[in-house]
C-alpha cells in the first residue's frame, strides 16, 4: 500500500526510541482506532445537527398558541438543563432501557435501542434544550416595533419573520450557539460510560492490550483538542461572516 | 532643552497623525503660553480630541514635534510620568474610578504616582473639591453623583496633580444642559486664576468669554485663529463662516 | 475612538456603548453553559423520589423479609455521605488550583510582551478544547503515584489525580473569565489613569482588576456549580465518590426498584448543596447591578 513506508516508519520508532504508536504500524490497531475515530466523528455530527434542529423546533413551539404544547417544551427544557448529561444518559441507557427490549425468535430479549443511539438521543436533547433557549432569546432581541415596520412595508406575518427576524435572530444567537455547540462535542466524550466505541473507548481497548497509555493518551488528547479546535476555528470563521456591523452584546 | 518662561509652554509644530488610510492631523502647528486659554473648535472628526491625546502622549505621532516645557513628547526615551505630571487632561466620559469614593479619587493619584504622603495630600484634595463647589461629597462614589458633579470631581482630580497645563477634551458634550454651566464656571475659574488650558469644546458662548484664542480646525488643518470676538463674530475664512452659521 | 484604535491592541477595548438602537438585549435563560437552579428544581426531585419510592415499594416481591426502599437508603446514607463528602473536597481543590493558576493566566493574556501573550492564549484554548473526560483520564493514567519534592515523598491517590484533571478546564475557564472582565472595562478608565501617569502595573492592580473582582463573581461561582455538578465524572476512572458509590450499593443490594430512588436520592444530594449557591449568586449579580 502507498502508505506503508509512513507506517513503518512508526515501527522503526518504536524500536529505536520505545514509543509505541501501534495505531500507525498495526493493521489491526489502526482500523480498530480509525473506527473509533469515525464513530467519535459520526456522534459529534449527529448530535450537532439534531441538536441545532431540535432547538428550532422548540423555539417555534415555544412561540405557539397552546398552552399545553409550551409546557411540555418548558418541561423538557428544566429536566435536561439541570441534570447533569451523565446522569441523563446512564438513566436512558440502564433505566429506560431495561424497558425497551424486543425478543429475538429464540427467546432471548436484546435492547431495541443500541447505545449510540442513546447516546446520540442523550446528548442532541440536552444540547437541544439550551439551544431552545438561546433562539428565543435571539428571537426576542428583535423588537417589536421592527416587525410592525415590516408589516407597514407590506410583509405578512411569516413574511417578516422569515426575511427579517429569523435572520436577525440568528445572528445574534450565533455566539451563544457556538460556545454551546462546542460544550456539545467536548460532553460527547461522555458516551465513554456506556461503552460507544468511539475515541476514547477503543483508545482504552489498545492501551490495555498494548501497554503504550502514554503514546495514546497524548494522542487522545491532540486528536479532540484538533478536532474541536476545526469546530472553533470553522464557527469562529462563520460568526465573523455574519456579525451584524455594529452590534456588540 | 532649556526651556525659560518667556517660551511656549506648549510647541506643537508640523504634527501630522494618520488612523491607517485617514489623515486625522495633517500639518497642525501651533504655540501655547503660559497663561494662555486656547479653545479648539470644529466639525467631528477634524482631529481635535486626536491632537490633546497627541499633546499628553496618550496617541503617538507620525511626524512633526510636541514640545511641553520644551521636553519633545515624542522622544521615546522621555519619562512619560513626568510629562503626565505636566499635563492634565479632563474627559467627555469624566472616567471617575467608579469603585473609589470622589474623595479617594483625588487622592489616588498624588498618593500612588507621585508617592506623596497621605495628610498633606488629603488636606489638599478637600481644598481642590472645595474649589469646585462639591464639599460634602467627598465620601459619595462617582454612581452616586450626577454628571457634572461627576466631571467636576475629575477636574479635581486632575489639578491634585498640580499640571502645568490642563486639557479638556468636550467635557461638557456628554451632559445635560443645566449641569454644563457648573462646569463652565469651574473651567473658567480656572482660567481666570491663570491656569494654562487647552479646551476643546462645542459651546461658542463659552469660548468667546473665556478664550485668549480660538483655533478653528477642519479636515486635520488649522484653518483659522484669533481671539474670540474677531474669529467667531467676523470669521475671515468660508469654512469658518459656514462652521458657524451652522452651530450658532 | 481614534485613540482606542491607535494604541497597542491589548489596549484596543471596545468601549462600552449603550444597547445597539434597533435591538433588544440579548438574554438567553442563562449563560451558555450555566443552569439556574431554583426551588421548583428542588421540588421536582422530591416528587420525583417519592413517586420513585412509591411505585418501587408497589412492586416489591411480597416477602415481608425484604427492608422497605426507605429504611434503605437510610441505612446507606452514612456511607453516601463520605462519599459526597470527597466529590464536595475535590470541588473545592479543583476550583481553588484552577483560580490560583487561572488567574495569572488570564493576565498573561493581556501582557503587553507577544510571548507571555501568545503562550497564554495557546495554554487557554487548549484547556479549553479539550473534553473534561479526557483530562482526567490524561492526569488518573499519566501523573505518577507519587511525587519527589526535595527530600519528602508526596503520594498522590488517585482521588488527587482526578482533582488536578478537573483543575485545567477550570483555569482555562478561570483566565477567559479575566480577560473578559478586564476586557469589559471602558477603555476610559485606561487612559484616565495613564493620563494621571499611573504605571500598567498600577493601573491594573489599582484599578481595573478592583473593578473586575466584582463582574467576575458571579459567573466564577456558576463555574463552581458546574465543576461539582461535573465531579461524578471521576467515578467513570475509578474514584470512590458518591456516584461510584451509590454503584456499589445498587450491586450489593441487588434489588431493581432500588436503582431509580437511589439515584434520584444523589439527585437530590447534589439539588442541596447546589441550590444555595445558586441563590447566592443570583443576590450577588443583583448587587452588583446596582453600581
Amino acid at each position: 500500500m502507498g502508505l506503508q513506508p509512513v507506517w513503518d516508519w512508526f515501527r522503526i520508532l518504536h524500536e529505536t526510541t520505545g514509543i509505541k504508536l501501534t495505531i500507525f504500524y498495526d493493521a489491526f490497531d489502526r482500523a480498530r482506532f480509525f473506527n473509533g475515530f469515525l464513530t467519535s466523528v459520526r456522534l459529534m455530527g449527529v448530535c450537532l445537527v439534531f441538536s441545532v434542529v431540535i432547538g428550532v423546533v422548540g423555539a417555534w413551539i415555544q412561540g405557539s398558541r397552546f398552552r399545553v404544547l409550551r409546557l411540555i417544551t418548558q418541561g423538557y427544557i428544566q429536566f435536561f438543563r439541570n441534570t447533569p448529561p451523565l446522569v441523563q444518559l446512564y438513566f436512558f441507557y440502564f433505566a429506560l432501557g431495561a424497558y425497551l427490549r424486543v425478543s429475538t425468535g429464540n427467546g432471548l430479549t436484546v435492547p431495541l435501542v443500541s447505545n449510540f443511539t442513546w447516546a446520540a438521543i442523550c446528548l442532541s436533547f440536552y444540547a437541544g434544550a439550551f439551544n431552545v433557549e438561546i433562539f428565543r432569546a435571539g428571537i426576542e432581541a428583535v423588537p417589536r416595533e421592527t416587525i410592525e415596520a415590516a408589516e407597514s412595508l407590506g410583509y405578512s406575518r411569516l413574511r417578516a419573520y422569515a426575511y427579517i427576524v429569523l435572520p436577525l435572530a440568528f445572528r445574534i444567537s450565533l455566539p451563544a450557539l457556538n460556545n454551546n455547540l462546542v460544550n456539545l462535542i467536548k460532553t460527547t466524550t461522555i458516551s465513554y460510560a456506556i461503552a460507544v466505541p468511539e475515541m476514547l473507548y477503543v483508545a482504552n481497548q489498545i492501551w490495555s492490550d498494548e501497554s503504550n497509555v502514554p503514546e495514546m493518551m497524548n494522542v487522545l488528547l491532540i486528536a479532540y483538542v484538533s478536532l474541536v479546535g476545526v469546530l472553533v476555528f470553522v464557527m469562529g470563521r462563520w460568526e465573523r461572516a455574519m456579525r451584524v456591523p455594529g452590534y456588540m452584546p | 532643552m532649556n526651556w525659560t518662561p518667556d517660551q511656549p509652554l506648549v510647541r506643537i509644530r508640523d504634527v501630522v497623525k494618520r488612523f491607517g488610510q485617514l489623515t486625522v492631523l495633517n500639518g497642525i502647528s501651533m504655540n501655547v503660553h503660559k497663561g494662555d486659554v486656547i479653545c479648539l473648535i470644529g466639525p467631528s472628526g477634524s482631529g481635535k480630541s486626536t491632537l490633546l491625546r497627541c499633546i499628553n502622549g496618550l496617541v503617538p505621532i507620525d511626524s512633526g514635534s510636541i514640545l511641553v516645557e520644551g521636553q519633545e513628547v515624542h522622544d521615546p526615551k522621555l519619562d512619560k510620568l513626568a510629562l503626565r505630571r505636566k499635563v492634565g487632561m479632563v474627559f467627555q466620559q469624566y472616567n471617575l474610578f467608579p469603585h473609589r469614593t470622589a474623595l479617594d479619587n483625588v487622592m489616588m493619584a498624588p498618593i500612588h504616582v507621585l508617592k506623596r504622603k497621605r495628610d498633606e495630600v488629603e488636606v489638599q484634595a478637600r481644598e481642590l473639591i472645595r474649589k469646585v463647589r462639591l464639599q460634602g461629597k467627598e465620601n459619595s462614589y462617582p454612581g452616586e453623583l450626577s454628571g457634572g458633579q461627576q466631571q467636576r470631581i475629575a477636574i479635581a482630580r486632575s489639578l491634585a496633580m498640580n499640571p502645568d497645563v490642563m486639557l479638556f477634551d468636550e467635557v461638557t458634550a456628554a451632559l445635560d444642559p443645566e449641569t454644563v454651566k457648573e462646569v463652565l464656571v469651574t473651567i473658567r475659574q480656572l482660567a481666570e486664576e491663570g491656569m494654562t488650558c487647552i479646551i476643546v469644546t462645542h459651546e461658542m458662548g463659552f469660548a468667546r468669554e473665556v478664550a485668549d484664542r480660538v483655533y478653528f480646525t477642519d479636515g486635520g488643518v488649522i484653518v483659522e485663529h484669533g481671539p474670540p470676538d474677531q474669529l467667531l463674530s467676523a470669521p475671515k475664512q468660508d469654512r469658518t463662516r459656514a462652521f458657524l452659521d451652522k452651530v450658532l | 475612538m481614534g485613540a482606542g484604535d491607535a494604541c497597542a491592541g491589548v489596549y484596543a477595548v471596545i468601549a462600552n456603548r449603550a444597547d445597539f438602537p434597533v435591538l433588544l438585549p440579548f438574554r438567553p435563560g442563562t449563560g451558555g453553559e450555566g443552569f439556574r437552579l431554583s426551588a421548583w428544581h428542588g421540588a421536582a426531585v422530591v416528587t420525583a423520589l417519592v413517586f420513585a419510592v412509591a411505585l418501587g415499594e408497589a412492586h416489591a416481591q411480597a416477602g415481608a423479609a425484604t427492608p422497605s426502599i426507605l429504611a434503605t437508603m437510610l441505612k446507606w446514607t452514612p456511607l453516601l455521605a463520605e462519599g459526597f463528602a470527597l466529590n464536595i473536597a475535590m470541588s473545592f481543590l479543583a476550583m481553588a488550583i484552577g483560580t490560583l493558576v487561572g488567574v495569572p493566566l488570564g493576565l498573561g493574556q493581556i501582557s503587553l510582551m507577544l510571548p507571555v501573550r501568545t503562550s497564554s492564549w495557546f495554554v487557554t484554548q487548549f484547556f479549553r478544547n479539550s473534553p473534561w473526560l479526557v483530562l482526567l483520564f490524561y492526569c488518573m493514567l499519566l501523573l505518577p503515584f507519587e511525587v519527589h519534592i526535595g527530600n519528602t515523598i508526596v503520594p498522590l491517590p488517585g482521588w488527587l489525580k482526578s482533582t488536578i484533571g478537573l483543575s485545567l478546564p477550570v483555569m482555562a475557564n478561570v483566565s477567559e473569565l479575566v480577560r473578559g472582565a478586564v476586557r469589559s472595562i471602558p477603555y476610559g478608565q485606561w487612559e484616565a489613569a495613564e493620563s494621571l501617569a499611573y504605571t500598567r502595573m498600577q493601573t491594573l492592580w489599582l484599578i481595573i482588576l478592583p473593578q473586575c473582582v466584582k463582574r467576575m463573581t458571579p459567573p466564577w461561582m456558576n463555574l463552581y456549580a458546574i465543576l461539582t455538578v461535573a465531579t461524578p465524572l471521576t467515578s467513570v476512572v475509578g474514584v470512590s465518590e458518591a456516584m461510584t458509590l451509590t454503584g456499589d450499593i445498587l450491586s450489593s443490594e441487588g434489588r431493581t426498584e432500588l436503582l431509580v430512588p437511589m439515584y434520584l436520592y444523589l439527585l437530590l444530594w447534589f439539588f442541596l448543596y447546589c441550590y444555595p449557591i445558586a441563590r447566592a449568586t443570583l443576590r450577588l449579580e443583583k448587587r452588583f447591578q446596582v453600581r
